[in-house]
């Protein structure tokens, strides 16, 4: 089994996929834009599992250059996540659309173009199982992180279609919806030690929605029900509120 | 975010930050606040913490392995724990390990820990090939018992002061079991202990567990544990699903009568001697894994250890003392271990010296200081030391008697401005 990530250096790609090596004895091929730190995650993995794994160059922004990426692959995934993600400035996208853009390319825009490339692979093969980081911040939208919240909610809505259509493929897609996550993308922020997950945990996460085939899966558990009630204010008092 | 070492004493309000590349670190050093590395947090004091900590734990790849000499090339926020579960399988097994496996290599190196063979093996500090170490005034500085002596002999026992290991090569030693052929000798008092400690010095491993409760002719009975490495072909061992404790136990619920209790159900059921029994090396090296987050048994207010080292020619009248006065303070301590040493190294601040080392854990109580500033008397008259990866209490002048070197090591700090830029709550409150 092989199993392609996007966005390897991740915190939490890099925990799932050694859950990957060390239990589907999966052969990973990590894929990024940093290098160096991709070569020795690589490395990492094959002195630890006893599996191959390789790193090679990716940039989600660079839309024009995914076909390319793919074709050039010498063996096609069985599993692909996308785990690349901006969560960029709020304030700045306000002010600068530029900044609204460049948000938008990656979390939306870089993942439906290599995603699309994926889907016809696996749906000429009939097999295939695709992971997506998405995120709680695209389930309603607040005034602290709306640019980055939209861009999230797109590409929810993107892989419930893709799920739909290659269902008939045997195509799995998941869906996964973190919380807070305690990695270098939210490094400095406080967040509540009791909502957030390490990447441990949601890499056992996707490990176990992988093997029961969940469609969905929110990481922690209970992020489901928190968003169950914060979709469920009237937009009358959402309005008003500092969520 | 709040912060403590294991024994949940002191709790600090700290801001801490991970790092996954050594420019990170440097980063650190160049802004103007202090602070200290932080591992996995099982030093039980306040050996690694500071308002401001970096986070090691996931700085922790695995960068070469040569499988013909077992040298392991890693970043320093591996434990223990991941390099057993898998080099174990491949028949390699560190060459020293504490009493728990969930240890970075940065703080079993910073601790220059010691193992059930301190005896025969020393402390970790020798199974050290070589190791990269970010120091505030040259960058990032190689450094083993041939290249840099200086600061390898400061960087191991250094307590993170000396600065931050990044990289280091350890050496495995090859191994053909799971198990450990282990034998259990009861002990009735303090002198037959002693004697067996000395009957079993060719076991490579040896430790004893002590009742702290018994007095009179009792005083000083204990159970000693040893054992070899097996030969039986099976690296399968696993360990067990770890058992939880879920919140903090009201603190009465350890006491001196519950302590009684356990330690006279704990002699009776190894009061017959065992012989070579096969025990899995998790069972064996790491009992209190198995249950997750015991730390919690003592309580809210959190627990102290208090762990020291008397030379062996003091050691019988030493402890007597000891004992004596934990026995009629009737203050219990749940897990007392006694342990021989070997002869000590030339690291800096090292903890092991040649003689009898006893660790005892506390609830924290009013009554527990004076009882523990009073022991601290006892151990520097006889010239014994007090172990800084489990202090959180002792003051600058105990401190000094017990490190004769302790200036040396603090000039050292001053001359590469590590002074400066890396300090613990310990280091300043004993001026290190
Ligand atoms: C159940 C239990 C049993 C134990 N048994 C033993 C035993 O048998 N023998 C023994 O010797 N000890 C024992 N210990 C103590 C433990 O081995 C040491 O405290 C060890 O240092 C803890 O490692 P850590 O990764 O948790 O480090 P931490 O507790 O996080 O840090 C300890 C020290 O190491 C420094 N440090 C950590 N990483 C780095 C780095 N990368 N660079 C520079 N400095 C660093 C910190 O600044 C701090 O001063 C035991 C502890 C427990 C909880
Ligand atoms: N952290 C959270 O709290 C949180 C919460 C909800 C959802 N998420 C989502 O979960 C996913 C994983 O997050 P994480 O916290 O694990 O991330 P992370 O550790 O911060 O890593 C994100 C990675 O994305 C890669 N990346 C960014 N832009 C890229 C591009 N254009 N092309 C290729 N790679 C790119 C970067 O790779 P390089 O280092 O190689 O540049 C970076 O290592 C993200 O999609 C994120 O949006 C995170």
């Amino acid at each position: 089994m092989i199993m392609l990530v996007l966005g390897g250096n991740s915190e939490t790609a890099f925990e799932t996929a050694k859950q990957f090596a060390k239990h589907q004895g999966a052969e990973i091929i990590l894929a990024s834009r940093n290098m160096e730190q991709l070569e020795k995650n690589a490395k990492d993995i094959e002195l630890r599992y006893n599996v191959p794994a390789s790193a090679v160059f990716f940039d989600a922004d660079d839309t024009d250059s995914h076909r390319e990426f793919y074709t050039s692959l010498a063996k096609k995934p069985d599993i692909a996540m996308i785990a690349f993600g901006r969560l960029g400035d709020q304030e700045k996208a306000q002010a600068d659309f530029a900044e609204a853009e460049k948000i938008f390319k990656t979390n939306f825009f870089g993942a439906a173009s290599i995603l699309e490339i994926i889907a016809a692979d696996f749906e000429e093969r009939g097999q295939g199982t695709i992971i997506a980081m998405s995120s709680v911040a695209g389930e309603r939208g607040r005034k602290s992180n709306y640019i980055y919240g939209s861009s999230k909610a797109a590409l929810t809505a993107y892989l419930s279609g893709l799920r739909n259509r290659l269902a008939p493929r045997n195509v799995d897609v998941i869906t996964v919806i973190p919380g807070f996550m305690n990695t270098k993308m939210t490094d400095g922020m406080e967040l509540p030690p009791a909502l957030t997950a390490e990447p441990e945990q949601v890499a056992d996460d996707i490990l176990r929605a992988y093997k029961k085939r969940k469609p969905v899966v929110y990481t922690k558990w209970f992020w489901r029900w928190i968003m169950f009630i914060i979709k469920s204010i009237p937009e009358k008092i959402f309005k008003n509120t500092d969520i | 975010m709040k912060l403590h070492g294991w024994g949940k004493y002191p709790v600090i309000e700290s801001c801490g930050k991970h790092f996954s590349r050594d420019g990170e670190v440097t980063e650190l050093f160049e802004s103007k606040d202090e602070f200290i590395p932080h591992g996995m947090g099982r030093s039980y004091g306040d050996s690694a913490l500071n308002t401001r900590v970096a986070f090691t734990k996931r700085f922790n790849r695995i960068l070469d392995f040569d499988p013909i000499n077992g040298l392991l090339y890693s970043e320093s926020g591996l434990t223990l724990s991941e390099i057993i579960d898998i080099f174990l399988p491949r028949g390699w097994f560190p060459m020293i390990v504490p009493g728990t496996r969930f240890v970075t290599l940065g703080g079993a190196i910073s601790g220059d820990v010691h193992g059930k063979n301190h005896h025969a093996a020393g402390c970790f500090s020798q199974c050290v090939e070589h190791m990269e170490v970010l120091v505030p005034d040259k960058g990032v500085v190689k450094c083993s018992t041939k290249e840099n002596p200086e600061l390898f002999s400061m960087v191991c026992g250094g307590m993170g002061l000396t600065g931050v290991i990044l990289r280091t090569c350890i050496r495995l030693r090859q191994v053909t079991s799971g198990y450990i052929s282990e034998n259990i000798f009861p002990a009735a008092n303090l002198e037959e202990i002693l004697r067996l400690f000395e009957e079993r010095i060719n076991d490579e491993y040896s430790v004893a567990w002590i009742d702290c409760l018994a007095s009179g002719s009792r005083l000083g009975r204990s159970v000693l544990m040893t054992g070899t490495h097996a030969a039986n072909g099976d690296l399968t061992a696993k360990p067990g699903m770890a058992l939880t404790v879920p919140f903090d136990a009201p603190g009465f619920l350890l006491n001196k009568h519950t302590v009684e209790i356990f330690n006279h159900f704990y002699y009776k059921s190894n009061s017959t001697p065992v012989r070579e029994r096969m025990t899995s090396l998790y069972k064996f090296f790491f009992p209190l894994d198995a249950i997750d987050s015991w730390n919690r048994i003592y309580g809210s207010r959190g627990f102290l250890q208090y762990q020291f080292v008397i030379p062996k020619q003091a050691g019988k009248e030493g402890l007597s003392i000891v004992l004596n006065k934990i026995a009629s303070s009737g203050m219990a301590s749940f897990l007392a271990v006694l342990k021989l040493f070997g002869a000590k190294n030339s690291n800096t601040l090292s903890f092991p010296m040649e003689g009898y080392t006893l660790a005892l854990d506390f609830k924290i109580q009013d009554r527990l200081f004076p009882l523990l500033t009073e022991l601290d008397a006892v151990v520097t008259d006889f010239g014994g030391r007090i172990y800084l990866a489990k202090d959180a209490r002792m003051d600058r002048a105990t401190f000094q008697k017990c490190y004769p070197e302790w200036e040396t090591f603090r000039q050292y700090r001053e001359k590469t401005f590590a002074v400066n830029s890396l300090n613990s709550l310990q280091s300043k409150r004993l001026g290190i």
